[in-house]
């Protein structure tokens, strides 16, 4: 429901404005990316001049690149797979169990969606080292799946408040144990968030940097492999990239958005459950 | 200091006969979709007006409109001889009291009923003393200090009352206020709310589909069907003498007799008796408690039929029977309550209480 | 409803991986600050509070974590005064439109956080975009310096990165508010403005104060941005960590600092929850 439009336009037509204003902010790097990707000249300069597809060609011929972005994704879906597999119980467990620690419990698992990276990430690197396991692709996959855990949590959680629970009380009175209501009742009636869930993880994952500084081992992921580039200076490949990457991003968030449309959910998400907590 | 009862009557002392509201041609249309047409009421000082509907009639629109949240397509509102369609909803001296009540969350029960008053900017002591005068009318004084969560439905509806009461404005808005709450107390909450507005004096025009209530409550009611005013009369006008069809059978129940008139007699199945209408098609509504049971004939001009008891319901204080004709005409007959009626009877009635009226046409 | 052994299965799983990968490495953390580096490089298990003193004793830490805390703070409020307003228009004013806004401004937040800071690296250094801008349109004669490599370019980036998530929670809070409240103050004689003032804002607060912890605590532990922009005058707290971690080379000291963020920004989150409980009015 809007104010009613009298109203509306005598005393807020600043609103819109403000609105543009911080869209043109949030947009202006990505767009300026994007554009000087093609600039003959490089990086910097005004205006964008010589339009060129050089900067791309190089880049796929860049191996070291490729390889990291195989390791980002081996990493992204190994890492989507540990936190649903301890995410969807997680937030089952939130919603129907109580016991003695519950809410240190709930408290731990959202942690590292606030917590600054760097902590995460150090507190694992030593555990790694008193536990004398070589860091590796290995130790990052454990970094990202138990801090993507909450994302998980969160998303199947808010999907579980929308869920229709009468569903799973018909399922066991028609002579179904837990197991099989679990697959054949809980499980399709928390797909989208599910998939919801297993979107944002893996793009989060693509795109880790803070906690995977910590654990790399020999492998480069993906944004490690670009950080190692940009200390060494700045080069329009990167330009390139990092524009497929957004391309790739904006495809997957907009499927995410779709998909919580799908389920009739009003979009706000990961701060529900951090809210009322 | 005056209280509000003492304001109000020195106000319509002044005004004259002058309608306080007076709607003209006022239409409505969601995108396509007509919600109200042309619709033309006015409403008095101190009246208590309700407008009748089902749901999707219209009212709530009308309402909306009168408020100042919707605007009408066309047509326009005065008040007191002023367009009060051209004004913002802040600027009305209409007040509201909405379904859910809409009672601040933030604020405590003192702070939501001051805070129209605050917010133009009155005294703090005149602000203090008619809140308080306010909420010892509702019955909330000792709730005072409570926040909007920690009080019963009932008892937020008093304090949406107050709220709106306070503001001392002329004509007040009540949208199905009563409709979320239980059978008994809706109907204690009923009562007060007419012994208030009697007591405060103020115009009140209050929105229910719940025609009962509409009955008990008001001065005159304003039926509302499809977009269109059916009739707009007197709780009993309305009962005694419905206009349409729709008129009668959304009111109360009643028999819908369809017939003919030829030559000054009217007729229906076997039925027959004494009208002063032209010929051709006729309908009449003839209520069920003015269907008596009885022996054997007693006036003339009555209209008798025979007819057997098909079914019998029990509605406490009488029961409703419905009767099979020999003529083949089903009729509802409300009598005293008694066990077990079978059997064959007597139907009588007077030819007063068939009751003609129009058609409703179906609208889109 | 569900049989205990049905709440054991989905409790106990999860409960001990967090245990193990969580709880266990945030309790390492909170050792290792205690422990401290041989002269040989490796690590002395033995109990000391000498990294601790050494934290309060050089003065470049506390400073450089004062730096970090007053750099938060001004993102958290520029974060605040770009969202609010956004979050405001696309509740009450978007109408059909709210929507495709809402995606629009969810996209920048999962993009790439490299990407983007690496972005306005590029905009703002002395042969940068804006500074050949400047320059081309005859503003400015000389690159402007201040643009890049100090704690203005991180607080730019920072504020970039972090609006959408100061946006995020005030819109839904302002998602939450019944619209017949807006009608019901408007029928009580108060216009937009005011309307807003007594209710619309009193009842967002939760949602500010949650916003405005994320990009406060988000900020303060960022070591991407001063790294990449900041300079050396724009160097944060976790600059220091890394590189006690790295190069540095003394965990113990590192862990030490480490821990007084995670106690300080734990401290944050309670109050502000506090402060949330207090302004919510459900």
């Amino acid at each position: 429901m809007e104010l009613p439009m009298r109203a509306a336009r005598s005393n807020s037509r600043w609103l819109p404005w403000h609105a543009m204003v911080v869209f043109g902010f949030l947009y202006l790097p990505i767009v300026t990316l994007i554009v000087y990707s093609f600039n003959g000249a490089g990086v910097g300069g005004f205006p964008p001049r010589n339009l060129t597809l050089d900067w791309y060609r190089m880049l796929f011929a860049d191996d070291t690149i490729w390889e990291s972005v195989l390791n980002s994704l081996v990493v992204a879906l190994a890492a989507m797979a540990i936190s649903l597999s301890f995410g969807i119980p997680a937030a089952l467990a939130l919603d129907r169990a109580n016991f003695p620690g519950k809410t240190l419990f709930r408290r731990l698992v959202l942690l590292p969606l606030i917590l600054p990276g760097i902590i995460t990430g150090l507190s694992l690197l030593m555990l790694f080292r008193e536990a004398d396991m070589k860091l590796s692709l290995l130790t990052i996959v454990l970094g990202h799946g138990t801090a993507l855990i909450s994302v998980a949590t969160t998303e199947v959680f808010a999907g579980l408040q929308k869920m229709d629970r009468t569903q799973e009380e018909a399922s066991l009175d028609l002579g179904a144990n837990y197991w099989q209501t679990f697959w054949r009742i809980t499980i399709p009636n928390l797909r989208l968030s599910i998939i919801g869930a297993a979107l944002l993880i893996f793009t989060l994952s693509m795109d880790e940097i803070a906690v995977s500084f910590f654990l790399i081992g020999r492998d480069n992921t993906l944004p490690l492999e670009i950080w190692g580039r940009l200390r060494r200076g700045i080069t329009p490949e990167i330009n390139a990239i990092s524009s497929i990457i957004f391309v790739f991003s904006l495809i997957a968030i907009v499927g995410w958005y779709r998909l919580r449309m799908v389920s009739e959910a009003a979009p706000e998400v990961v701060t529900e459950l951090v809210e009322t907590a | 200091m005056t209280t509000i009862t003492e304001a109000v009557v020195a106000r319509s002392s002044e005004s004259g006969v002058r309608p306080l509201l007076d709607i003209r041609n006022v239409a409505k249309s969601f995108g396509k979709n007509p919600v109200l047409r042309d619709i033309s009421l006015q409403i008095a000082e101190g009246e208590f007006l309700t407008i009748l509907g089902e749901s999707g009639s219209g009212k709530t629109t009308l309402l909306r409109i009168i408020a100042g949240f919707e605007s009408a397509d066309s047509g326009e509102i005065l008040m007191e001889g002023e367009r009060l369609d051209l004004l913002l909803p802040y600027r009305r001296r209409v007040n509201t009291v909405f379904q859910q009540y809409a009672l601040f969350p933030h604020l405590s029960v003192e702070d939501n009923v001051a805070y129209g008053l605050r917010v133009a900017k009155l005294p703090k002591s005149e602000i203090a003393a008619r809140v308080s005068e306010s909420l010892a009318m509702v019955k909330m004084s000792t709730f005072a200090g409570a926040k909007p969560a920690n009080i019963s439905g009932g008892q937020q509806q008093r304090v949406a009352l107050a709220r709106a009461l306070v503001n001392r404005p002329r004509l007040l808005l009540l949208d199905e206020p009563l409709s979320a709450l239980d059978a008994n107390l809706r109907r204690q909450m009923q009562v007060e709310l007419k012994s208030l507005q009697r007591e405060v004096g103020i115009s009140f025009v209050f929105v229910t589909h719940d025609q009962e209530e509409a009955m008990v409550m008001s001065d005159r009611i304003a039926l509302l069907r499809k977009g269109e005013l059916e009739q707009v009369a007197s709780p009993r006008e309305i009962y005694g003498r419905p206009a349409t069809a729709y008129t009668a059978q959304f009111i109360g129940h009643t028999n819908l007799l369809r017939g003919e008139v030829r030559a000054g007699i009217a007729r229906c199945h076997s039925l027959s008796w004494k009208i002063g209408l032209p010929d051709g098609p006729a309908l009449f509504s003839l209520r069920p408690e003015n269907i008596r049971l009885v022996g054997s004939a007693t006036e003339a001009s009555f209209v008798r039929v025979r007819g057997t008891i098909e079914r019998q319901a029990f509605h406490g204080a009488t029961d409703l029977l419905q009767i099979v004709c020999d003529d083949g005409l089903t009729l509802s007959v409300r009598t005293a309550t008694r066990e077990n009626r079978q059997g064959e009877v007597l139907l009588e009635f007077a030819p007063a209480d068939a009751v003609p009226v129009r058609e409703s046409p179906d609208r889109g | 409803m569900f049989s205990r052994a049905y709440k054991a299965a989905v409790t106990l799983p999860p409960l001990l991986w967090v245990m193990a990968f969580l709880l266990v490495p945030y309790a390492l953390l909170f050792c290792y600050s205690f422990w401290s580096v041989s002269s040989s490089q490796t690590i002395v298990h033995s109990w000391t509070l000498e990294n601790y003193r050494e934290l309060f004793r050089v003065n470049v830490y506390l400073q450089t974590l004062f730096r970090s805390m007053w750099i938060a703070a001004r993102v958290m409020i520029f974060s605040l005064l770009l969202g609010y307003p956004l979050a405001y228009y696309l509740s009450f004013y978007a109408g059909a439109r709210k929507d495709l806004l809402y995606q629009l401004v969810i996209i920048p937040l999962w993009v790439s956080y490299l990407v983007r800071a690496y972005a306005w690296k590029t905009i703002l250094g002395s042969d940068g975009v804006l500074n050949t801008l400047l320059q081309y349109v005859h503003l400015t004669k000389h690159p402007l310096e201040f643009l890049l490599y100090s704690p203005f370019a991180v607080v730019l980036t920072l504020t970039h990165i972090y609006t959408p998530f100061a946006f995020l929670p005030i819109y839904a809070s302002l998602e939450h508010i019944p619209r017949n409240l807006v009608e019901a103050s408007h029928d009580l004689g108060a216009s937009p403005p005011q309307t807003f003032w007594r209710v619309i804002f009193p009842l967002s607060i939760p949602g500010v104060l949650a916003g405005a912890t994320f990009a406060f605590v988000l900020s303060f532990g960022d070591f991407l941005a001063p790294l990449l922009l900041g300079g050396p005058s724009g160097i944060m707290i976790s600059n220091i960590v890394v590189s006690l971690f790295g190069a540095a080379y003394n965990w113990p000291l590192g862990a030490a600092i480490s821990f007084c963020m995670l106690l300080l920004v734990l401290a944050l989150l309670l109050l502000s929850e506090k402060l949330e409980k207090r302004w919510s009015f459900r």
